[in-house]
């Protein structure tokens, strides 16, 4: 089951440039939230401070509070590691281990965290490219074929089978779509309806239309700021704001 | 309507294209067959040279004593063997330990001086690695040692590995990187079986290329293997090496072991060529299909 996300007042910087203000939403267990916003305002950032990724990066540094359902990640007692495993990521660009098969793939969340016993990897590989829509397509070239021979909307699937595989509470989904054509994204759209029953979904996106249509809150970002967030029928047909208002009437952005 | 001036100019600008276009083919064809030309040069005179005197006593016997005929050199092909295993113990894992540093953790002034030394240590005239490791090793043991030729060979191929290695690390995408950190796995488990998985085949051909420039170095077992007339399987005695006897026999008055020294070499190159090949086909087995 999902779990509901509850940030304040989270700020993050890379170095001495601060990428995100002071920013405070909650994201409600299984539902779909979507960040929009133009390039550069800290939607990837935002994003990549739900499961402690940004600090990876060694110049970044973070300031406020996350709490992933009652865990507070930012707390002294939070491994990064484990966290990431209760709180999936499906990158922009499909990046699959290119040197493993389609079953590595998925089974490497697993794998690499000690797990050998075969009958359960082939069970949560099935289940999981199954949650993907990917399992028809491949179960036969399972371990005969990489990762990186796939479609490319096929390997974005396979991204986020590789993240359900370790079985998180939250899904987090950095513009899942914008590398592929409108077929692979509508698959990829009609899957985050399906993951929305088991999981908490978060995801950025350039496009509104998507987010309209598989989002119930919307929440719009401005130069580091959030400046509205609301449930999305709220924010396309009535925003609050006017700097909103502008942005997805394409005035600007 | 195309006027005629166009059609001219269009035909022309084909005929031109095409010209343009054979020059630049024939230019890297031949670039490419005057590259292979030493080589096939080379490898052709050793077995012209050298293929008659290649024979079963030659890969099984010691050499024999001056004047009588016959004999070969086992026991220089087996300290090869035996030298190069010690180097590679000691060169692989230290080579690619400092490479993975230098790319995962290494943009800092600490890595700027270890990249700064590794190059200065590539640049080392073998014979000098050689000096320095019979002063180190031999001097202090008071004998000549397959250990102490290993440990020169060693230190040659450690700089060649360390900068493949971050190379090679440096290529794999940092989005794999953060693939595997996104899904929970440490980063030192992301690191061996993620980055440095994704970076093998590199690191694997560097570490060939750096084994054949070994393989057949002379200068720096000069002071440390010794060599040896007689078959020695023990690391710390005095133990023969093809490139070493292949010098003593070159050197010497005696017909008889030039056309052994010839034998010697082509040995020499075949097994590099085989190890080489062998270990590609190992390391390439288990690959799956359309593999990046």
């Amino acid at each position: 089951m999902g779990v509901g996300i509850e940030v304040g007042q989270l700020s993050a910087w890379f170095g001495r440039t601060q990428a995100l203000f002071g920013i405070s939403l909650h994201a409600a267990a299984n539902h779909a939230t979507a960040i929009i916003g133009p390039s550069g305002c800290g939607k990837s950032t935002f994003i990549r401070c739900l499961n402690r990724l940004h600090e990876t990066n060694p110049e970044a540094r973070v300031e406020g509070q996350v709490r992933i359902g009652d865990q507070e990640i930012y707390g002294g007692g939070t491994n990064p590691v484990e966290l990431r495993r209760r709180v999936g990521m499906v990158f922009q660009k499909a990046n699959p281990f290119p040197t493993m098969s389609i079953y590595d793939n998925v089974a490497a969340g697993l794998k690499l965290n000690g797990v050998r016993n075969r009958r359960r990897l082939d069970e949560v590989v099935e289940r999981s490219l199954r949650s993907a829509a990917l399992w028809d397509e491949v179960k036969d070239i399972l371990k005969k074929k990489s990762g990186a021979s796939l479609s490319g909307g096929q390997q974005q699937r396979l991204c986020i089978a590789r993240a359900l595989a370790v079985e998180p509470e939250v899904l987090l989904m950095d513009e899942p779509a914008s590398a592929l054509d409108p077929i692979a994204t509508a698959k990829i759209e009609d899957l985050i309806f399906e993951l929305k029953q088991s999981y908490t979904v978060v995801i950025v996106t350039h496009n509104m239309q998507q987010a309209a249509r598989v989002a119930e809150f919307t929440a719009f970002f401005l130069m580091g700021r959030l400046i509205e967030f609301d449930q999305t029928q709220k924010i396309f047909t009535n925003p609050s704001d006017k700097q909103t208002e502008d942005y997805i009437t394409g005035r600007f952005g | 309507m195309p006027n005629s001036a166009s059609v001219y100019g269009s035909s022309y600008i084909r005929w031109r294209r095409r010209l343009t276009d054979y020059a630049a083919t024939a230019a890297a064809t031949l670039t490419t067959l005057l590259v292979l030309a030493p080589l096939l040069a080379i490898f052709g005179y050793l077995i012209y040279r050298g293929a008659g005197a290649v024979n079963w006593a030659f890969l099984t016997h010691t050499p024999a004593p001056v004047g009588e005929p016959g004999g070969g050199m086992a026991n220089a092909i087996i300290g090869s063997g035996v030298i190069l295993a010690i180097a590679c113990a000691l060169g692989v894992p230290l080579g690619v330990g400092s490479g993975i540093y230098l790319a995962e953790y290494g943009r800092n002034r600490f890595g700027n001086y270890i990249r700064f030394t590794a190059d200065v240590l590539n640049g080392v005239p073998s014979i000098v690695v050689g000096v320095a490791v019979y002063a180190l090793i031999v001097l202090r043991q008071k004998h000549f040692s397959a250990f102490s030729g290993g440990v020169a060979l060693g230190i040659m191929l450690i700089p060649t590995v360390t900068r493949a290695t971050e190379e090679m690390l440096l290529m794999v995408p940092h989005s794999i990187r953060e693939a595997a950190l996104g899904l929970g796995v440490p980063e030192w488990r992301t690191t061996l079986s993620i980055t440095l998985r994704t970076a093998l085949p590199g690191v694997i051909t560097a570490v060939m290329l750096g084994f054949g420039r070994i393989a057949g170095e002379t200068a720096p077992l000069l002071f440390t293997a010794f060599g040896n007339q007689f078959w020695n399987l023990r690391p710390d005695q005095p133990t023969a090496a093809l490139p070493l006897q292949i010098f003593a026999y070159a050197i010497s008055p005696y017909d008889e072991w030039h056309r052994q020294a010839w034998a010697g070499a082509l040995v020499l190159l075949v097994l590099i060529v085989g190890t080489v090949a062998a270990i590609r086909l190992i390391a390439g087995r288990g690959v799956v299909q359309g593999a990046a």
